[in-house]
């Protein structure tokens, strides 16, 4: 029942944070200089052509009408139309979140392996130079931010050995007829070899990308926990019973050592969610992060509120996940 | 070579290696013609919204739509759905006529009433045409045969050539009542050589050859275009040979690119401008100071220094592409004289005029830096100028409101070329694009917007420009020149409105 009423309790926080954010975002927006009225202005316009604008968009109301005009459309599911597309937001936003989710999660199971090996590595052979070495790589891969890793990876794949695609989601070329826009699971789900390879020839690079920091992340968190936890009592006991150290670390000290990475990662694939902005716009794919660059430099109000809102969600949601599953993995959170 | 099995084993995995890398394209023959092009294309309509008045598009919808009067790569006005035009007795009237054989890209005939709604469409408030001003100047608009006419109860000089420009599209009457304003965004259909065949927001558009095309089918049967914004990335597309075509690159890695082997460019002056509006407020009001700040400017420094040599000097609002071009309008750099005016007002490098210029950082090729070159050049003659760096947008909303810093960077398009387009709306203050008051301005600008003469017309704009460039109401810096960097088995004609038109490629 506890556990019931903490995801009650989570979900009414969700909301109430949304909506706080709601409410910042679309005064903000309103309030920094630039607006999209005035980015669309023809040469001649006149005092009244400025206000028939500024009508036809609604921006000739308050503030706060406005965002009472908005909210009672989200409460009916419309997020409103966005100005440069002339599209309705939710479905805009909707149909880039899965690019973006294939690409986040892509980037955190990269990471995860990544980092992973390495503090396995690391912790295999501490005290020697192998350790060293998974130090000095990691602190490398954490102090290059990932836009830079980006644009190297296009270096080394894209141009010197172009061996994946340098921009895009999916190639113009291939044709598929799938009823989500999760290209990758659908694909996979229906065993359509020829999009994956093509899905992760485009996905592979900015997946990297993202992923490389946080593997080091990782990498630094997980190897020291493993540390700390080896020299415990428990896994003295299990060398003792004469287990090798393989065993020792995989079986015995990881299960503990990986709660606080656990935790960790939950709080760094929510900062992950939020680099695809950048790493997007570099590989021009098709995410909700290059469409809130897009709708940024246009100053398309309806559109920025509709992916903020969505961001905010997913980072709530991410958080409520973590946790619960840092509940399942810890018995002493279970049984309080 | 003798044939034994380690040399076919060497070959044959040297082979599948090859195979698995994959060829550059460029070394290819080209059956598909990829661009990879520098901003995505919000929304498929060309004549209402924020995108109309987009000049970075016009390219990718002139590929689909056509405009009413088509205008050719030097900028003259061609033939195309209008095929002639004028103005009836007393210029109250206008009357065009349409062409005949042309089809709508579902196969349906274009016609007279097609012209006929599209520009009643536009010139209708309630539809959001951005140019209803200029639209709006027609009323009782018929379609007769393959004649349309209508009435301008009020002269406006320009109307024909704005049927080349913003908004000048023809759409289908038909289709677009059929299938409302949200269908025709997921299906557009135009007259265009290109027609639409699959288009992700954001990634791609993939166009097909229309085979009917009234100019004659395109070489290129199917043409992609990707939308990769971040110019590293438009560089390793077509390094890599990924693209077969790209523009809006630096000027160094066009000039680095161009001389690879399997690459070739091609850079050409366009009709964008760089230049510095003069707000008419604080110390911009003396005209001294105006004119110390034009004449400390080595424009041709800045060019070859900053840009590797790729712009034109101007010293009007007008490039030598444009209607009213007077070439013996000059302001020279003459650092010297800038230091006499200075002094005259009480200025020097010991108590420099202080004022404040506004730049965009990125917005275009080395904006921000040119900017500082220019207020370093300014400090050699007494000028301080703090540098404030603005998103476009907010210059935007700052011009509309007539709130620029004393001096602002900005560009200008103007690819019909007309000077009501340049220095008109640039210079006369009640425009929203205006940020200079000056009643004499004003009073020379005001008679021109209705002048029937048109050789009055334009030697009148040339007066304004002498009278401009005299009291330094505006620093003109340079006409931009576009790079595009393309394999060398295409050729690319560059077109000087900037836009990058599939349908002039061909192979080579």
């Amino acid at each position: 029942m506890t556990v019931f009423r903490n995801i009650l309790i989570r979900l009414l926080t969700t909301a109430v944070t949304l909506f706080g954010v709601a409410v910042i975002v679309f005064v903000v927006i309103r309030v920094v200089p630039g607006n999209p009225i005035a980015m669309m202005l023809p040469p001649g316009a006149t005092d009244a052509d400025i206000a028939r604008l500024q009508a036809q968009y609604g921006f000739d109301k308050s503030i706060f009408q406005q965002f009472m005009i908005w909210l009672s459309g989200v409460m009916q599911g419309d997020f409103g139309t966005s100005i440069s597309t002339r599209q309705p937001v939710a479905g805009l936003v909707l149909s880039r979140l899965p690019a973006t989710l294939e690409l986040s999660i892509v980037a955190l199971t990269i990471a995860m392996l990544l980092g992973g090996a390495l503090a396995l590595a690391g912790t295999r052979f501490r005290e020697t130079k192998a350790e060293a070495a998974v130090d000095i790589t990691s602190g490398m891969a954490l102090s290059i931010p990932d836009f830079l890793w980006g644009l190297v990876l296009i270096l080394l794949f894209g141009v010197l050995w172009p061996v994946f695609h340098i921009s895009g989601r999916i190639s113009p070329a291939l044709n598929i007829d799938f009823s989500t826009n999760f290209y990758l699971f659908e694909s996979i789900l229906r065993l359509r070899f020829d999009v994956i390879a093509d899905l992760v020839g485009h996905m592979f690079m900015p997946a990297l990308a993202l992923a490389i920091p946080l593997a080091a992340i990782i990498a630094q968190l997980l190897k020291q926990s493993l540390k700390e936890t080896m020299h415990l009592d428990y896994v003295t006991l299990a060398r003792t019973k004469g287990y090798g150290e393989n065993h020792v670390i995989t079986r015995e000290a990881l299960p503990n050592a990986v709660l606080p990475t656990l935790t960790l990662v939950g709080v760094q694939f929510t900062f992950l969610i939020g680099g695809t902005v950048i790493i997007e716009r570099l590989f021009s794919y098709e995410g909700l992060g290059n469409m809130a660059i897009d709708a940024v430099i246009n100053r398309d109000l309806p559109l920025i509120q509709g992916i903020v809102i969505l961001f905010a969600f997913l980072f709530t949601i991410v958080n409520l996940v973590v946790d619960m599953l840092y509940v399942l993995l810890n018995p002493k959170l279970r049984h309080a | 070579m003798k044939l034994s099995r380690r040399n076919l084993l060497k070959t044959s995995a040297a082979a599948a290696a090859f195979a698995a890398v994959g060829l550059p394209s460029f070394a290819q023959a080209i059956d598909e013609l990829i661009i990879a092009y520098n901003v995505n294309l919000p929304s498929w309509d060309p004549t209402v919204g924020l995108s109309a008045v987009n000049p970075t598009i016009q390219g990718l919808y002139q590929s689909v739509f056509d405009l009413f009067i088509p205008q050719n790569p030097d900028l003259s006005f061609g033939s195309g759905i209008i095929t002639d035009y004028g103005w009836g007795e007393g210029n109250k009237t206008i009357w065009m006529d349409v062409r005949d054989g042309v089809t709508w890209h579902n196969g349906d005939p274009l016609t007279a009433e097609d012209v006929a709604w599209s520009l009643a469409r536009v010139a209708n408030p309630e539809t959001g045409s951005p140019i209803q001003f200029i639209w709006g100047k027609i009323t009782n608009i018929k379609a007769e045969g393959n004649r349309v006419t209508a009435d301008m109860p009020e002269y406006e000089p320009t109307f024909f050539k704005w049927m080349s420009f913003l908004t000048g599209y023809v759409m289908p009457k038909k289709y677009y009542q059929e299938v409302g304003a949200e269908g025709f965004e997921a299906a557009p259909i135009g007259t265009g050589p290109y027609m639409v065949e699959k288009f992700e927001r954001n990634a791609f558009v993939r166009l097909k050859a229309n085979e009917n095309y009234w100019g004659g089918a395109p070489e290129f049967k199917t043409v992609t275009v990707k939308f990769v914004t971040d110019a590293a990335s438009r560089v390793a597309e077509v390094e890599s040979g990924n693209s077969h075509v790209t523009l809006e690159i630096p000027y160094e890695e066009y000039n680095r690119l161009k001389d690879k082997d399997g690459l070739a460019g091609v850079a050409e002056p366009i009709s964008d401008i760089g230049m510095i509006f003069l707000n008419d407020i604080e110390v911009m009001t003396d005209p001294n100071v105006r004119k110390a700040a034009a004449h400390a400017i080595d424009k041709q420094l800045i060019i070859d220094r900053l840009l590797s040599g790729f712009g034109v000097p101007i010293d009007t609002l007008q490039t030598p592409d444009y209607a009213a071009f007077d070439d013996s309008i000059k302001v020279a750099y003459d650092p010297e004289l800038s230091k006499k005016l200075l002094a005259d007002s009480g200025y020097s490098t010991d108590n420099p005029v202080k004022f404040k210029i506004q730049t965009t950082k990125g917005f275009k090729p080395k904006d921000y830096e040119m900017v500082q070159a220019i207020v370093g050049l300014w400090r050699r003659v007494g000028i301080e100028a703090e540098i404030e760096v603005y998103e476009i947008a907010k210059h935007f909303e700052l011009r509309a409101a007539d709130q620029l810093a004393p001096a602002a960077f900005y560009n200008w398009g103007n690819s019909v070329g007309d000077p009501t387009t340049s220095t008109g709306f640039a210079m006369f203050g009640p425009s929203p694009h205006s940020v200079w008051d000056g009643e004499a301005t004003f009073n020379k600008i005001l008679p021109l917007w209705g002048e029937a003469d048109e050789a009055k017309r334009i030697a009148g704009w040339k007066e304004v420009d002498r009278s401009i460039a005299e009291n330094a109401e505006v620093i003109p810096l340079l006409q931009y020149v576009q790079p595009i960097v393309h394999t060398a088995g295409i050729t690319v004609v560059p077109h000087r409105s900037g836009a990058l038109l599939p349908h002039l490629m061909t192979r080579s």
